[in-house]
């Protein structure tokens, strides 16, 4: 059967499951756009910025559990795609994007709309193709998108030259690929899971600490289980959260340099780290010498690169998250459960709940100016904490993460390594195309909602309602808070009172706008905003210099937290 | 930690762009790369790399680790864990004036290496060895006066009784 290069590459994006793309045209991409919008079965939602199909297609991986594709035009379009490229591959998303490209014939000569995406990428994708050779195009397609999902996932770029997309040639369905210098470890080794089983024996003050890697080998149930039969307090990273319950009374919070009091304090005493699917972050660490001094350190991860990388660790497990943490299951179910219930381990869990007592997550909400803490709070209990939430970056992020209390994985969507201002607002769009029936809410601060705004209409447009929470400090909160503290309160280039009418914007791409000034109408702002069809912003104006408490000023000791 | 030599025998895809992949990893990640070869193997699909870096032994883990990453790595043997043979190739052209080339003759003779072009003021001498054969050679022809130099990078295989 003979078939062009755009016909190939949409029956193989479809033979993947995938049912949903992002994208936005150009001149090198009019022969795959004119394909794909000819099936009714793979939509295509149009963007309005390449760098919001990217989040987009992030957000609909990690909501949906599958691999997410967007597709852009050559030059620009393809440079536009990099930012959203580089967060996926921070925080490891499957992901396969398909770039537009002059044709074969005209690569190197600087041609119009030109660039070497393949070149740009090359450092922060999991692996890129340039396909010169039609006949590879379906083979490369599959193994694009078996790089991406399997091992540790991550995105993967394919760039299409135009001549490639039209050529017409005789398609045959590939085999499976079959890659000898890719092959990922999943077993993980039998000695060592059984080392683990001892170390959580033997250990009197053991901390379990969940990343990033639990939700996506999702094994959050797993881990769970672990924790509970071990009697152990449970930390997580900012791409953990969701995967051991928030509400669970073994959660510490989060850990790291806005952790809570109690996290960062289990780490500095606890005697053995149980960690999974982390890769110890300097976010997470603080200083290095002082992280978990006294601890054993267990690590399962299917990265053998991100062992020994910042810290030592003694029991490392090298393989898939879900079989070892099953492996580990079943071995400790042969053990007597009060082995894990002594009175050490009474004392431990009983300094914990002192601390937590002590020193808790705080804010006072006054009459006067709304505290953003207290937006966070209500929206978790308005939305009794079932949402899918997406954040920008910045202050907004970090109050999401500690005053919403995520219970379940794929839940809390961030952009957790690079830190992308603009992720929010496309990433709800793309969460919502994965799950139409969920509620999914974006926190966003005043500074970052501006980046990617234009988003706006894509969700209009496309019909997939969102939720927009606006913290409005007229700052950007969290460096005009390390201004605050480490500058001199000297806030260069940090105020944004210059800003559009929130809810005017909205009115102007079509959603509803609401603002609120009144800490005793925000649970009303927020009901009326969340029950209104359609997508909403909802801005709420908060207290100026609020700031993010507790703090691990950088290169800190993770025990030596800023508390107020 | 002490810095030490170490020298990587890489097998890779012969793709486009692979060189480009392993040069980055090692910009990317602060690494130093102190000489790198790339050759054909008797595979026309696989090339080798044989690569030397000065770090230490923590490093060269992540730099193992991290190449192996690399999709079209194939397989990254350490040969500093093993016994080996290193070769590395230099042209070197000296001064030859008249009474000189007596002595410059009796040291190329004495190291095995070859004369591979004489004219009236200079020679060109092509030696190999290991690095430290071609560091003592280049010490005795400094004095004679050295013109120009052109190097490989090492090559190097593991021996048949390859553990040390």
């Amino acid at each position: 059967m003979k078939l062009t290069g755009a016909q190939i590459l949409v029956h193989m994006i479809k033979s993947q499951g995938v049912d949903t793309i992002f994208g936005y045209p150009g001149g090198a991409t009019i022969d795959i756009h004119d394909e794909v919008e000819r099936h009714d079965d793979l939509r295509h939602i149009l963007v309005r910025h390449e760098q919001g199909a990217v989040h987009m297609a992030d957000a609909y991986a990690r909501a949906h559990k599958t691999t997410g594709v967007a597709l852009v035009t050559s030059g620009p379009g393809a440079t536009n795609t990099v930012t959203g490229i580089a967060s996926a591959h921070s925080d490891s998303i499957p992901m396969v994007v398909f770039t537009g490209q002059v044709p074969t014939g005209l690569i190197g000569n600087d041609a119009f709309q030109e660039v070497d995406i393949v070149g740009i990428t090359r450092p922060c994708t999991k692996h890129n193709y340039l396909i010169k050779d039609p006949k590879k195009l379906a083979s490369t397609i599959q193994e694009a998108f078996h790089i991406a999902q399997s091992g540790r996932p991550g995105p993967v770029l394919v760039d299409l030259p135009k001549d490639i997309i039209q050529a017409e040639i005789e398609f045959d369905m590939p085999e499976p690929p079959q890659m000898r210098s890719y092959k990922p470890n999943y077993k993980p080794n039998k000695k060592q899971m059984s080392k683990a089983v001892e170390l959580i024996k033997s250990a009197k003050r053991p901390v379990f600490f969940c990343g990033g890697g639990v939700i996506s080998a999702q094994a959050s149930e797993t881990f769970t289980k672990i924790a509970k039969l071990a009697n152990a307090p449970v930390t997580g990273t900012l791409m953990g959260l969701g995967a051991f319950p928030g509400t669970d009374p073994l959660w510490l919070g989060m850990l790291g340099m806005h952790g809570t009091y109690r996290a960062n304090m289990s780490i500095g005493n606890c005697d053995l780290l149980f960690s999974a699917g982390v890769r110890f972050d300097d976010r997470v660490t603080g200083r290095l010498e002082n992280f978990a001094p006294n601890a054993k350190i267990v690590q399962i991860d299917i990265d053998p690169t991100s062992i020994h990388k910042n810290v030592e660790v003694h029991c490392p497990i090298v393989g898939d998250c879900r079989m070892a943490l099953d492996q580990i299951l079943k071995l400790m179910k042969k053990e007597d459960p009060n082995g894990f219930r002594s009175k050490d381990r009474d004392e431990w869990l009983g300094q914990i709940d002192e601390w937590k007592r002590t020193t808790p997550l705080k804010y006072e909400q006054g009459d006067d100016t709304i505290k953003p803490q207290y937006v966070v709070e209500k929206l978790h209990e308005v939305t009794e904490g079932k949402a899918i939430v997406t954040t920008e970056v910045g202050q907004n992020q970090m109050w999401t993460a500690q005053y919403y209390h995520f219970d379940k994985p794929n839940h809390f969507i961030t952009s957790g390594g690079l830190g992308v201002m603009g992720f929010g607002l496309p990433a709800a769009v793309g969460a919502k195309a994965a799950q139409p029936d969920k509620l999914v809410v974006c926190v966003a601060g005043d500074g970052s909602i501006q980046m990617n705004s234009q988003e706006l209409m894509t969700a209009v447009a496309s019909k997939l309602d969102v939720k927009i929470v606006i913290l409005n400090n007229r700052y950007l909160g969290m460096v005009r808070q390390w201004q605050e503290l480490f500058y001199d309160k000297f806030y260069a280039a940090t105020n944004m009172e210059a800003a559009p009418d929130f809810v005017k914007l909205a009115d102007a791409y079509g959603a509803k706008g609401f603002r609120c000034d009144d800490p005793g109408k925000v649970v009303d702002t927020l009901r009326e905003g969340l029950n209104t069809e359609g997508t909403v912003i909802m801005e709420f104006v908060v207290e100026r210099e609020e700031s993010v408490y507790p703090m691990v000023p950088a290169g800190g000791a993770l025990t030596e937290m800023l508390l107020v | 930690m002490d810095t030490n030599r170490y020298l990587l025998s890489i097998l890779v895809d012969n793709e486009p762009g692979v060189l480009s992949r392993i040069s980055g990893l090692f910009s990317g990640r602060g690494f130093n790369i102190d000489s790198l070869s790339v050759a054909k193997t008797t595979d026309p699909n696989v090339s080798i790399i044989t690569m030397v870096t000065y770090c230490d032994a923590q490093t060269i883990e992540q730099i193992k680790k991290q190449l192996h990453k690399l999709i079209n790595v194939i397989t990254v043997n350490d040969l500093t864990e093993k016994k080996y043979v290193e070769r590395q190739l230099a042209l070197i052209k000296v001064h030859a004036k008249s009474d000189k080339r007596a002595e410059i003759m009796r040291i190329v003779d004495i190291f095995r290496s070859k004369i591979v072009d004489v004219g009236h003021a200079h020679f060109v001498v092509e030696i190999s060895g290991d690095s430290g054969k071609i560091d003592a050679f280049m010490r005795l022809m400094q004095p004679m006066g050295i013109v120009e130099i052109a190097s490989t990078g090492a090559i190097a295989l593991g021996r048949e009784n390859g553990k040390k």
